[in-house]
């Protein structure tokens, strides 16, 4: 049987000499009518491109094939060469035969025109319908990726909607002429991990409904065994391996797959909690940082003159101790606050409410001016690209009254030695060092002032996952050398799982369950938690079903003099509880 | 509604400030009206002859009893008399306005119809030989300077077709229509071409910037013709910084083009400006750069509202 896609030798080249700028180098694949395929590669593998190639996107981003051949069965069963058609034919097959959905939601609709506007326009270019029938074709589009209140949110425009409702929105487009091969490339990669489990949830049904096959691009291995039928590890612009789902992930060949499967950190529920540093119950040791019922309220008003009418309400209450040499990861999806919280002990937004300690160094040797220090998660716009390595690095000692001497200069000599990068670094720029170098310079940096306390925000979420795992090697090594503790904030459980000493929930503001990690991990008692914990991919979990859940985000708009009720608090274990639902 | 009532409500402060600082600018130029209408002349005055003079003009007051009589009068609308004219203020500018408003109009149009297809053309031929063709021209007009253009017309005109511009008095659009628009294509053409190069470059780049926008792959990967993914998808996000450019343009040449008005004889407010700065006819100048400060807020006001329907992200005022 004729397969509904089939790539031969398909080479994909970029610039003026596209021969000799090859990003994709001869990758072959087969997909069968209803079949899943995920393509897993990390950052700079030709993954995408190869993707952008089947339905020819390739074009409009200066790449040119310049080998192989692409064949697509059409709907009535003739043969389709992909890679000579010429545009006009190209436009028919788009969003007809081939649809496509991209990483970003936010970015990948049209910000000036209603979500309705954009459906439809599916369904004039390849349906011919107008008018009534179009916007009627468009509600139901809106229906069948299961979004409430469709007829209304047709007149939304994109700013209107979250990440999670835009992406069913694409999806909704890319499948509204029924395409037999849908594209995906990264489709939960910007969003948060319940968010994706509903995203891969709606696909997989669309998927049974339809009987498409599907394209299923991704950086992340465990997400693959939800999903696919088959995979393909690529590297380098080729395919390193590629077969059956179970025969990659159990029985891997290449050493190149070997290798991304380690690296990854598979989620374990819990069991693979780090076991050193632990806290020790009954100590007198002071804390690194307490936090005490902090509240970050932002007033919202109708205009520059007039009164609050109400307030959102960040962080709503949220304490914490802080042991030295440990960690605390704050978890949470984005807009719970974890990131306002931090950036609130930095003092990089003001409190409303709430009290600080941050206790001294167990030595007195060396007590910092700014005993807390941040490493932000993109590690590419979070370093002035016109300042030389040495000028970054002194940044910090000069803006507290330091000065560039012998000293400043042998502790920036001595902590590059320390993340592992060569000294003669000094001179060069940001643009000559690769993600994970950089954020080890973010790091070097972080430390100039010997902190007490180091707030890591997503500090490894930009992170290929084999320079992930390197990076956080490198924290623990540097948490154990300096007695460190680190408040790590992320949205990555599995990360989390193997930097945390102990762990704190944040939902809608305020902490819903803190203890340490592996019984927080192991026996979640919140909702929430749970949720949270259940929406992990993994490895472990093939064709996992999940339930569709439309709900929207709770607004953290409160009314002007609004105050949470206090927390009442169940406990679980000598350091674990968890607050008690309503 | 809410908004505009709000936006209007600090129009008399901004106006308070211009008021000022164009009342004392002017008093610090060197001279006054009665030296810039008598010339050397003034120095056979007697010092009698010259304070009544004076009193007449009313600059015999220490300046902040003219300032509080100046806007005092303005406050009943009488925004003083001309000394040059010899009329009140605010009828010597109205008669000039139409001209000026009618010129800035035409220009843009000419502008905004020449330049942004040019800049869209450019942006989806980029880099090729007609992108680098459109962005030559584009560079000669911002860099040619009004009068030489001015010049250059009427020169091709008059000795390569005989032709002259229609000079001689000056026809408003409702009595003559005709010999009004032959008046001013030329003038408008000349501004026009500067307007039309700062557009056609401005458009290139946002509709660059936009072609490369992850919604425009979005359009493209659902089938759309280049046609609309260039009117439909990539225009309107492209169009702000065209708005604000042609904005600020606009509401320069509301203050008049002093070269091309002078280049086609054409009594508009800039050469009006420039002679009552050389009379010190203090009323004169201070009314008129009143009225034009005026405009230009106008001007950056509808200039908001255009954002605002241009992109719905923008929301005036609220939060």
């Amino acid at each position: 049987m004729t397969p509904l896609l089939s790539v031969r030798d398909l080479r994909v080249g970029f610039g003026r000499d596209p021969q000799a700028n090859e990003v994709v180098r001869g990758v072959s694949f087969d997909i069968a009518d209803g079949e899943t395929l995920a393509i897993v590669g990390e950052s700079g593998s030709g993954k995408s491109v190869t993707a952008l190639s089947i339905n020819r996107l390739i074009d409009f981003g200066g790449g040119r094939i310049t080998g192989g051949a692409m064949t697509l069965k059409r709907a009535d069963g003739s043969l389709f060469d992909l890679t000579t058609a010429a545009e006009p034919q190209l436009r028919a097959i788009r969003g007809a035969e081939i649809g496509m959905i991209f990483q970003e939601p936010m970015t990948s609709l049209n910000p000036v025109l209603t979500i309705g506007t954009q459906i439809e326009e599916s369904f004039r270019l390849h349906r011919g319908l107008t008018g009534r029938q179009a916007t009627a074709a468009a509600k139901e589009a809106l229906d069948r990726v299961r979004i409430p209140d469709a007829a209304r949110r047709l007149k939304y425009t994109p700013n209107q909607l979250s990440g999670g409702m835009l992406q069913r929105v694409m999806i909704a487009i890319a499948l509204a002429c029924n395409p037999r091969l849908l594209i995906a490339d990264e489709p939960t990669t910007a969003l948060d991990v319940t968010v994706q489990a509903q995203i891969m949830a709606l696909l997989a049904e669309l998927k049974r409904e339809t009987g498409m096959s599907v394209i299923f691009i991704t950086h992340d291995i465990g997400l693959v065994a939800g999903i696919a039928d088959k995979v393909m590890v690529m590297q380098n612009g080729q395919a390193a391996e590629q077969g059956e789902l179970s025969q990659i992930l159990d029985r891997p060949r290449h050493p190149y797959t070997q290798h991304l499967l380690h690296a990854v950190p598979h989620f374990a529920n819990g069991s693979a909690t780090r076991v050193d540093g632990q806290r020790d119950r009954g100590e007198s040791t002071e804390p690194a940082l307490k936090v005490d019922g902090l509240v970050v309220r932002f007033p919202l008003k109708s205009n520059f003159f007039s009164r609050a009418t109400g307030a959102v309400h960040a962080v709503d209450g949220v304490d914490f101790d802080l042991m030295p040499g440990e960690t605390l990861a704050i978890v949470g999806e984005s807009g719970s606050g974890k990131s306002t919280t931090a950036k609130a002990v930095l003092g990089l937004v003001r409190s409303t409410r709430g009290s600080f300690s941050v206790g001294s160094r167990k030595a007195s040797a060396e007590r910092s001016a700014k005993p807390v220090q941040m490493v932000f998660q993109n590690p590419y716009a979070s370093l002035n690209p016109r300042l030389a390595i040495e000028s970054i690095l002194a940044e910090p000692v000069i803006a507290n009254g330091g000065r560039m001497d012998s000293e400043t200069r042998a502790k920036m000599a001595s902590l590059l030695e320390r993340v592992g990068l060569p000294v003669n670094s000094l001179q060069r720029y940001p643009h000559e060092f690769s993600g994970g170098q950089r954020q080890r310079l973010c790091i070097a940096r972080a430390l100039m002032l010997n902190p007490s306390v180091v707030v890591l925000d997503e500090a490894v979420s930009a992170l290929d996952v084999s320079v992930q795992a390197k990076v956080l090697e490198l924290l623990v090594e540097l948490q154990r050398e300096f007695g460190l503790a680190y408040l790590f904030i992320s949205h990555d459980m599995a990360v989390v799982e193997r930097i945390a000493h102990r762990i704190a929930v944040i939902y809608a503001g305020q902490i819903v369950e803190i203890g340490d990690a592996a019984s927080v991990l192991s026996k979640p008692q919140h909702s929430y938690t749970k949720k949270l914990i259940a929406a992990v991919p993994t490895i472990d979990r093939r064709r996992e079903h999940f339930e569709i859940d439309t709900r929207q985000v709770p607004s953290l708009v409160r009314p002007q003099g609004f105050e949470p009720a206090p927390a009442r608090w169940e406990r679980f274990g000598p350091d674990h509880r968890a607050r008690v639902e309503a | 509604m809410n908004y505009l009532m709000r936006r209007l409500a600090t129009f008399p402060l901004v106006l308070l400030g211009v008021s000022i600082l164009v009342f004392v600018a002017i008093r610090m130029v060197p001279g006054d009206s009665i030296t810039a209408m008598l010339g050397t002349e003034a120095g056979l005055l007697t010092p009698a002859q010259r304070d009544s003079l004076a009193a007449y003009f009313g600059i015999d007051q220490p300046w902040f009893i003219q300032y509080w009589r100046w806007i005092g009068g303005i406050l009943h609308g009488n925004f003083g008399i001309s000394v040059t004219y010899g009329r009140p203020v605010l009828d010597v500018i109205l008669e000039r306005f139409p001209l000026t408003l009618e010129l800035a109009l035409l220009s843009m149009i000419i502008a905004l119809a020449v330049g942004m297809p040019a800049g869209i053309y450019a942006a989806t031929h980029n880099e090729k030989p007609s992108d680098l063709g459109v962005r030559i021209v584009a560079m000669i007009g911002q860099s040619t300077p009004s009068f030489v253009l001015g010049l250059l017309i009427i020169y091709a005109l008059s000795a390569g077709f005989g032709v002259l511009p229609a000079m001689g008095e000056f026809a408003p659009l409702w009595q003559d229509p005709l010999r009004n628009l032959s008046q001013l294509i030329l003038p408008a053409i000349t501004l026009g071409f500067a307007f039309a190069a700062s557009v056609t470059r401005i458009s290139r780049s946002a509709m660059l910037d936009v072609l490369s926008d992850d919604y425009v792959r979005t359009a493209r990967s659902k089938g759309a013709s280049a046609r609309s993914v260039i009117w439909r998808h990539a225009l309107p996000n492209a169009l702000i910084p065209v708005v604000t450019l042609s904005g600020i343009e606009f509401g320069y040449l509301l203050g008049g083009a002093v070269i091309v008005e002078q280049i086609y004889a054409l009594p508009g407010l800039g050469r009006m400006v420039l002679d009552a700065i050389l009379q010190r006819d203090y009323a004169l100048v201070q009314g008129a750069v009143l009225f034009i400060a005026f405009n230009f807020m106008i001007v950056n006001l509808l200039v908001d509202l255009a954002y605002v329907a241009l992109d719905p992200r923008i929301r005036l005022g609220e939060q």
